[in-house]
Parts: C-alpha cells; sequence; structure tokens
C-alpha cells in the first residue's frame, strides 16, 4: 500500500487488511478452552451469592426470616432490601444522565414484589451449594393479589398499578399529535388499509449469563470488580454514584464475555447486591447467574403491539401512514429500553412515506422489565414490513412490486425522510434489487405456482430496512484510542470500547495496521479494563465500526503523521516523498534510501538529538472521537423462503438471502457473522422463542426445555450479498450492521409464511400471521379470521 | 465448610492424561468438579440442566454433558477436556483450526462443546453429509454464529471443500 499522510481514506483502495477475511486472534485462546470468564476468575477468599427471588409475580411482603439460613453451616451472611436499599446514593446510569426519566429502582424487594423473579435476599456463603441450600431456608410470607399481566391489563381503567406511588402504568407516551394535513391524506386516499401486528416476548439469551466478582478493599479504599458486560466504564461511574465510591477507586475489568445482545448494557440490582454485600463484608463476593434466573429475571425483550393505517394512491404510492405503539416493559426496565421514540422517527425506513403520524405508550406490568436488545427498536421495521405485504395483498399487487414503487432510489439521494433523517451514502434500491435477484424472484413465483398445484405451500418473504448504526449522541457521542509504537517498534491500541463477540481485537488491529503501514501481527489490542483504557460508553447501537474504528484510526494517523516528520527529517525528504509499507518508511523512487519503523520508535523516544527541532518525544497518540453524523445508515434487504407443513403447521426455513451495505467492510467474515448470528436470532424469535406469563403472572419458559434456541438443524445457509456504498460519517467509510440481522429477520420470515398460505395469493387478503401464545415449536398460524 | 476437599479421596479420574484425586461431596457435578478443584475452566456452564451442551467432555470416549454427571460417579474414568485437545504449546487440533479458519465462533462460549461434540462426531463418522453435521450438532447451543461457521468448520475438519457459504462440494 501506498499513500501519503495527507490522504484521508488510508484503510481502503490499496489496504492490506482492512477488507480481507483475517482470521481472528481471539480465537487461540477460546478454542483451546483458555478464555477468561467471569466465572473463571478466582480469588482468594472469595465467598459466593445466591438469591432468593418472589415465585409471586405481586403481592406484600409481610415477612421475611432469614434466621434459619443465617445459621447454615457456611452461610457469612443474608442480606435483605432492609440492609440495602438506602445504601443507594443516586441511581442513574450516564446513558440516561441524572434527572432523566429514571426506571423504577431497588436494591432487593422489601415492601412488595413486582414480578416473578424479583430478588428478594441474597445469601453469601462459602460455595454456590450452600448459597442455595440457605436460599431454601429463608421463610417469606407474601400476600400475593392480581398481577398486572399484559398491555391490556395495565391500561384498563380499573388497572392497580405495578409501581406503588405512581398515577398509572405508564412508564412513557407520545401522544397522537393533531395533523390536520395527514387526515385530509387519509380521508382523500384511494385505499386505507389499517392492520394491528403483535410482536412475541422473546430475549437476548447470551450463552454465558450474567455474572459479577466483587473485591473491596478497606485498606486501600479499592473495589475492583470483574463483571460480564457491554462496557465496563459505564459499570464504574453506576457503582461510583451508586455507592458513593469515587470513579479512581473502582477498577471494573472485563476479559471474555459470553455474549450479551443488549441485555448486558447496563448493572441490574442484583449485581448492585452483590457489590454492597462484598462491601459490608470486606470480602470478595462471586455470584453467576444460571439460566433459570438469566430467563426470568435477566432482562426481557420485544412484546409490542402496534396498528397501523396506510394511506396509498391509485398508482400504489404511500401518501402518508398512522401507528399507534403499545410496549410492554414489565416492571423495573432497564435505562433506554422503551423504543417509542426511535420507532416513530425511524418508521418509514426505505420507503418514500411523505407523512407520518406517530403515538406510543410504554406500559408497566408485574413481569420482568425490559431490555434493549439488538435493534430495540425493531418494531418499526417487523411492523412495517409486514404491512407492506399486508396492503399489497389488499391491493391486488404483489409485495416486491409494491416495495418497487415507494422504494427510495439510489438517484433520489440525499434523501430526507418525514422525520428529518438524511440518507446520503445508501443503497436502499440495490440491496432489494440484489436480494430479490439472489433469490431468483420470478423463477420462485414459477415454483410456488407448480408446488401449490402438488399441495405443497412454499412462501417467499422480504424485509427491507435502513439500520441507524453508530448512534452518536449523549454518553454515545464519542470513543477513544491510545496507540502508541514502543522502543522495539510494537503497536498497541488501547481502547475506550471492547468486545463482547464482536472481533474487535482482529479488526481493530486489522484498521491500525493499515493506517501505521505496519504488519497485522504487531499491533495489539487492549480492551476492557477501566484502569487502562479511556471511556468509552460500552459496545452496542452497532457503533465499533464507525465510531471505535474512527478513534483508532485518529490516533493512528497522528502516529504516523509524526512517523513520516522524523523519518522526513533524517532522509533528508519531504513528507509527501516518503512511502510507508509494511514497516519501512523508504523515498519514493528511491528504495535504498530508507527507515524502518522501529528506528523511528528507538529515535523518538531514546535519541532525541535526532528529532527534528522542537519536536516532542515519543510515538504515541490519545485521541478522542465523534463522527460527524449522529447516525451512519447502512441498509440491507433479507429474503426468506419456507416450506410450511398444511398438516402440521411446522415451518422449515428453506433458503435465507442477506443483501447488505455496511460500507467498507473491514473484515467480510466478521461482517457476514454478525449477520447470520442476528438471522438466526430473528428466525427464533418468530417460530421457536416465547417468554409467555400466565394470567397468574408466572414465567413458562424458564428453561433451555422450554425456552427454544434454534439449532443447527433449524436453520438454513444463509447466503450474502454485499454492497460497498462509502459511508460519508467517518474517515475509513464505514457503517455499522451488528443489529440489521435481527431486525430484518423477523418480518422476511412472518412474511414468507404468509405468502406460503393457500390463501395468500387469491386475491383474498391473508396476508396476515399470528402466533398462537407458547405455541409449540415451529407453529405459525395464518389467521383464519382474514 | 461442607464442601471441603480435605480427607480420604473419594474420587480418582485421569484427566487429560493427569490423575486427579479429590473428595467432591456426592452432589458436586462432574463440571464443577473440573473446574473448581482441577482449575479446567475451558469446561462452560451455559445451562447446568443439560441442553446447552457448552459443558461437554470426552468421559471414556463418549461425548457427556458433564453438567448432569456427578464427579463421584465418574470414579476411574478417563476424561479429556477441551484443554486436553491442543497441544501444550498451543498447537490447535484440526477441529479448533477448522473453527477459526471458519469464522465459527463470536463470544466462544459455547466454544469448547462444539469443539469436543465435533471432535466426536468426526471421530465416529468422518465424512459426515449436511445432514448428518446438523443432526451431529443439534445438541449444542450456539447464540452467536446462526450455526453457519461452525457447520462450515465441520466441512473443513473433515476435509471437504466448501465454498463461501459454506456449502460442500
Ligand atoms: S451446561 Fe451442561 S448442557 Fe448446558
Ligand atoms: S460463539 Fe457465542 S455462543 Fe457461540
Amino acid at each position: 500500500m501506498t499513500d501519503t499522510l495527507a490522504a484521508p481514506t488510508a484503510n481502503t483502495g490499496g489496504a492490506r487488511f482492512v477488507g480481507q477475511r483475517v482470521q481472528r486472534r481471539e480465537d487461540l485462546r477460546l478454542v483451546t478452552g483458555h478464555g477468561r470468564y467471569t466465572d473463571d476468575v478466582v480469588v482468594p477468599g472469595m465467598l459466593h451469592a445466591a438469591f432468593l427471588r418472589s415465585d409471586i409475580a405481586r403481592g406484600v411482603i409481610n415477612s421475611i426470616d432469614v434466621s434459619a439460613a443465617r445459621q447454615l453451616d457456611g452461610v457469612v451472611a443474608v442480606f435483605t432490601g432492609a440492609d440495602f436499599n438506602a445504601e443507594i446514593r443516586e441511581h442513574w446510569v450516564d446513558f440516561e444522565g441524572p434527572g432523566g426519566d429514571a426506571s423504577p429502582f431497588r436494591v432487593l424487594a422489601d415492601t412488595d414484589v413486582r414480578f416473578a423473579g424479583d430478588p428478594i435476599a441474597v445469601v453469601i456463603a462459602t460455595s454456590r451449594y450452600i448459597a442455595e441450600d440457605a436460599c431454601e431456608l429463608i421463610e417469606v410470607d407474601i400476600e400475593p393479589s392480581t398481577p398486572v399481566i399484559g398491555a391490556d391489563a395495565a391500561l384498563a381503567a380499573d388497572a392497580p398499578v405495578v409501581h406503588a406511588g405512581r398515577a398509572d402504568n405508564i412508564a412513557g407516551a407520545i401522544p397522537a399529535a393533531a395533523d390536520p394535513v395527514l387526515d385530509e391524506i387519509f380521508a382523500n386516499a384511494a385505499h386505507v388499509i389499517t392492520e394491528t401486528i403483535d410482536q412475541n416476548r422473546y430475549l437476548c439469551v447470551p450463552m454465558e449469563t450474567r455474572g459479577i466478582v466483587s473485591q473491596w478493599d478497606p485498606f486501600n479504599q479499592e473495589l475492583t470488580v470483574h463483571i460480564s458486560t457491554q462496557g465496563p466504564h459505564g459499570v464504574r461511574a453506576y457503582i461510583g454514584r451508586a455507592l458513593g465510591i469515587p470513579e479512581n477507586r473502582i477498577r471494573v475489568i472485563m476479559k471474555d464475555v459470553g455474549g450479551g445482545f443488549g441485555q448486558k448494557m447496563f448493572m441490574i440490582p442484583d449485581e448492585v447486591a452483590v457489590v454492597l454485600a462484598g462491601k459490608r463484608l470486606g470480602r470478595p463476593v462471586k455470584w453467576i447467574e444460571d439460566r433459570r434466573e438469566n430467563l426470568m429475571s435477566g432482562l426481557h425483550a420485544r412484546d409490542d403491539r402496534m396498528t397501523v393505517s396506510f394511506a396509498v394512491d391509485d398508482t400504489f404510492h404511500i401518501l402518508g401512514v398512522k401507528c399507534d405503539l403499545i410496549e410492554d416493559v414489565g416492571s423495573f426496565n432497564a435505562a433506554g429500553s422503551s423504543s417509542i421514540g426511535f420507532v416513530g422517527l425511524l418508521f418509514p425506513g426505505p420507503y418514500k412515506i411523505p407523512r407520518v403520524g406517530f403515538s406510543a405508550k410504554a406500559v408497566f406490568t408485574n413481569t420482568c422489565g425490559r431490555c434493549s436488545y439488538r435493534g430495540p427498536w425493531m418494531m418499526e421495521t417487523a411492523a412495517r414490513e409486514q404491512m407492506m405485504d399486508i396492503a399489497a395483498r389488499r391491493l391486488g399487487i404483489d409485495p416486491l412490486e409494491f416495495r418497487r414503487i415507494n422504494v427510495i432510489t439510489s438517484a433520489e439521494l440525499p434523501y430526507t425522510t418525514a422525520a428529518g433523517l438524511v440518507y446520503d451514502a445508501v443503497s436502499i434500491d440495490g440491496s432489494l434489487e440484489q436480494a430479490v435477484s439472489m433469490v431468483g424472484y420470478e423463477a420462485f413465483r414459477a415454483e410456488q405456482a407448480a408446488a401449490r398445484a402438488q399441495g405443497r405451500f412454499i412462501g417467499l418473504g422480504l424485509g427491507l430496512y435502513v439500520e441507524p448504526s453508530g448512534i452518536a449522541m449523549g454518553n454515545m457521542s464519542s470513543e477513544a484510542a491510545i496507540v502508541s509504537i514502543s522502543v522495539n517498534g510494537d503497536v498497541t491500541a488501547v481502547m475506550s470500547s471492547g468486545s463482547h463477540g464482536q472481533s474487535l481485537e482482529t479488526t481493530v488491529a486489522q484498521v491500525v495496521a493499515d493506517r501505521l503501514g505496519v504488519d497485522f501481527e504487531r499491533v495489539t489490542v487492549v480492551q476492557g479494563d477501566t484502569a487502562a483504557t479511556p471511556f468509552g460508553p460500552g459496545t452496542g447501537g452497532s457503533r465499533s465500526a464507525v465510531i471505535l474504528n474512527g478513534a483508532a484510526s485518529q490516533a493512528s494517523g497522528d502516529v504516523r503523521t509524526k512517523m513520516l516528520e522524523i523519518a522526513a527529517h533524517v532522509l533528508e525528504a519531504a513528507t509527501d516523498d516518503l512511502e510507508l509499507e509494511a514497516g519501512n518508511i523508504s523515498v519514493r523512487g528511491t528504495p535504498s534510501k530508507g527507515i524502518s519503523v522501529t528506528e523511528v520508535a528507538r529515535i523518538a523516544y531514546l535519541r532525541p538529538q535526532e528529532l527534528p527541532p522542537g519536536m516532542s518525544l515519543g510515538l504515541e497518540s490519545h485521541a478522542r472521537y465523534t463522527p460527524n453524523a449522529p447516525f451512519t445508515f447502512s441498509n440491507s434487504c433479507h429474503a426468506c423462503v419456507v416450506e410450511v407443513d398444511a398438516v402440521t403447521g411446522g415451518v422449515k426455513v428453506l433458503r435465507f438471502i442477506v443483501s447488505e451495505d455496511c460500507g467498507v467492510m473491514i473484515n467480510p467474515d466478521v461482517v457476514e457473522g454478525q449477520i447470520a448470528g442476528g438471522v438466526v436470532q430473528g428466525i427464533g424469535g418468530v417460530l421457536y422463542e416465547e417468554m409467555a406469563y400466565d394470567m397468574s403472572g408466572n414465567p413458562m419458559n424458564t428453561t433451555f426445555v422450554d425456552y427454544l434456541l434454534p439449532t443447527a438443524t433449524e436453520v438454513p445457509i444463509i447466503e450474502y450479498g454485499h454492497i460497498e456504498t462509502r459511508s460519508s460519517t467517518n474517515p475509513g467509510g464505514f457503517k455499522g450492521m451488528g443489529e440489521g440481522g435481527a431486525i430484518g429477520s423477523p418480518p422476511a420470515v412472518i412474511n414468507a409464511v404468509a405468502d406460503a398460505s393457500p390463501t395468500s395469493s387469491t386475491g383474498r387478503s391473508s396476508s396476515r400471521c399470528r402466533r398462537r401464545t407458547s405455541a409449540p415449536p415451529s407453529t405459525l398460524l395464518a389467521d383464519p379470521a382474514e | 465448610m461442607a464442601d471441603t476437599t480435605v480427607g480420604i479421596p473419594t474420587v480418582s479420574v485421569t484427566v487429560n492424561g493427569v490423575l486427579r484425586r479429590g473428595t467432591p461431596e456426592p452432589r458436586k457435578t462432574l463440571a464443577d468438579f473440573l473446574r473448581d478443584d482441577c482449575e479446567l475452566t475451558g469446561t462452560h456452564l451455559g445451562c447446568e440442566h443439560g441442553v446447552c451442551g457448552a459443558c461437554t467432555i470426552f468421559m471414556d470416549g463418549e461425548a457427556v454433558r458433564s453438567c448432569l454427571v456427578f464427579a463421584v460417579q465418574a470414579e476411574g474414568a478417563d476424561i479429556t477436556t477441551i484443554e486436553g485437545l491442543s497441544a501444550p504449546d498451543g498447537t490447535l487440533s484440526v477441529v479448533q483450526k477448522a473453527m477459526n479458519e471458519a469464522h465459527g465462533l463470536q463470544c466462544g462460549f459455547c466454544t469448547p462443546g462444539f469443539v469436543v461434540s465435533i471432535t466426536a462426531l468426526l471421530r465416529d463418522n468422518p465424512d459426515p453429509s449436511d445432514e448428518e453435521i446438523r443432526q451431529g450438532l443439534s445438541g449444542n447451543l450456539c447464540r452467536c454464529t446462526g450455526y453457519q461457521g461452525i457447520i462450515k468448520a465441520v466441512k473443513i475438519a473433515a476435509g471437504q471443500s466448501v465454498d463461501a457459504n459454506g456449502k460442500a462440494h
């Protein structure tokens, strides 16, 4: 690679590592069993925690008797809400800031229980086995009352309030605004199509549950916390405020993390209880959540209902839409978990929809709280893309044709949506057409007709969307990198946010290596330790490719500039005449005249007299980066082909195609891995996974025997198409895409099942699918009422 | 302490070629014995109820879920954990290498269980069909990869040539 220091696009084009399927350097330790997850952390004198949880969804706690538990051999302490709840000084996360509409919070249930799984007491013992035994010895007297289960119950006129002291069960609301223009559009439209779309409650389910090891050192007044998290800095700042410990006396370490998907973005009360217990006892305490706890009380997701109306003209152009959304956020929902604002903002997505009316309510219920799961706002795509199919069939045209009529084309860029978002570097129609061509849409229609004639039901569904990646606002505005070249010429990139599966140790190294013109092997990435790394908000919101690599690129660029200036001085050449490649700097056209990066580093640290006059010593830069727009839009189209067994209702996914435009790809393997993981989560959410409650508020799916994740036998081979439209928001031209797989796949699967249904293309509008609550696996039913 | 490990050994097992003795409580799982007493933390616990497969190990040649076995039941057994599948200098087994090549892992939490299951699968069926691979992996859960890279890794480890989409030729 050859480029001059002035080139802002050093990470593309002739890049040596960016764009390559570089194999992951994380893997050596992980495939051999030498990763270090939270449960692998062992500290001398460590105690173990277990929680007693409510098995009642709603009720008043009359008494808690922990005396028998305390007496069990091996039990060190038992704590209840009375011990801990008053200890919390401030409860807010960086994401919301002080004075935000903080979610209800308490460490342990004291006066009443508000969901089945609500932690009531924590036992600290010499082993997890004993701690769990002791939980069984705690006597709790709860007077149950009728719980609020489901959004309808929460909104009922006589509904009891989930959180005492609140006037109602409204966690957040966007009232419908009067819009006479939109009303006029609807009044005069040739067609108005209205439908209500439900989305079941399904969950992040990282394979590693939560875990924490908290060590308070009273002699140094220092707290060290190992935690399975998406962002150690957020944990540190939160604990600092909550417990009144200066942040610089807290070290939070995140080593290997077995997935998060949003669930581990913020601490939950259980983890705070472990920190409090350890501090109170002056001893290290470990808590490893078990799977039942993770499913029952580790935070939930989805669970939305949206009524959508389309106003369409007689040439099938969408003139306006009205949406009303209801989100069930459970009881103790995580910060930022309600997505009502984003759903309204993003609803028009890939289409030219001139006017949007949006209203929403988020409601509390006596169920586990909601968190921000991979594409937290994805109800906009789930509902809109189902609605595109429903509307098309009612209008008597093919869903693809309806999309083609309304899609934003590349010729129309930059395009400003009804909500004021500007798309400049997207390829929405391009990804639609790529997916359609890969799946062979026309040929499929013929195959489908032939199959129907034989009594087989196959269907094809599309899911088209624009993903707001690299979200840069509030605490998520920036990332930082400290890039240095050491005396021996080795490169270290210390990063503000780290990976919990995203392969950042590899991809950041690719970007840094290219920027510095050194071999990939010479770059090491440091992450996940607040004692070493600058502030970062944590990995989420599809931000790392854009913002973290923006920081890596900026810091590396500074170091590169300095290296070239030193080399120019030593070689008596102009910096513009220098080439930096494979760890060597040479004068263009005179390859014999050169200097190695290592030699430059030695000058920078060891031989200051050889530096250009006035130049500071060292080869290091600390850069904090923010992209030049709050969103970096990527786009994608999913196409799913299914076969539905007309007798059993069983669904088999036959093909799954994803056309993705995430700008310049840093590592196509990593891009495809992110797509595949998200897609299979979406397939799972539609066909297999559901967290259901009975009317008493009992969670029905608290083991992997009841909460069904897709296995290798249920997933098709995923076929990828790539388009690379450079982003304009960051120097590398990158876009995020980590959430998209989970955003586009659910409607693609549902649309495919609806398309397979016998009446779907007969002119009757039976394009709607409804999932039976607690359905057996793979059972989606075309709605007979349609 | 009720789970003390002093006293007369109640369990002797060979783990990765080394004889290990201990006095686990009768209710202690083999997984916990391997992780806590033998300090082999590569065996992961994703569910502790026998579904996810993250805790899979070899016990007398069989791929077994170590969360469903009590340590005392393993008396006399010959056990190989994930740590026993690579060479001490870090040289990877064929399956481990294939997982890396095929991007068969992201967070890596499920990976030890998959590596053991794939090793067992290919030992018993060196040239499996796509269907046999999927069946063979159906007892292990992964939440990150959508199984795409893992299936591809099995094919690579079996010496089958694969295209970019993981289809064997
Ligand atoms: S931990 Fe043993 S099968 Fe899940
Ligand atoms: S790689 Fe994360 S669960 Fe499989």
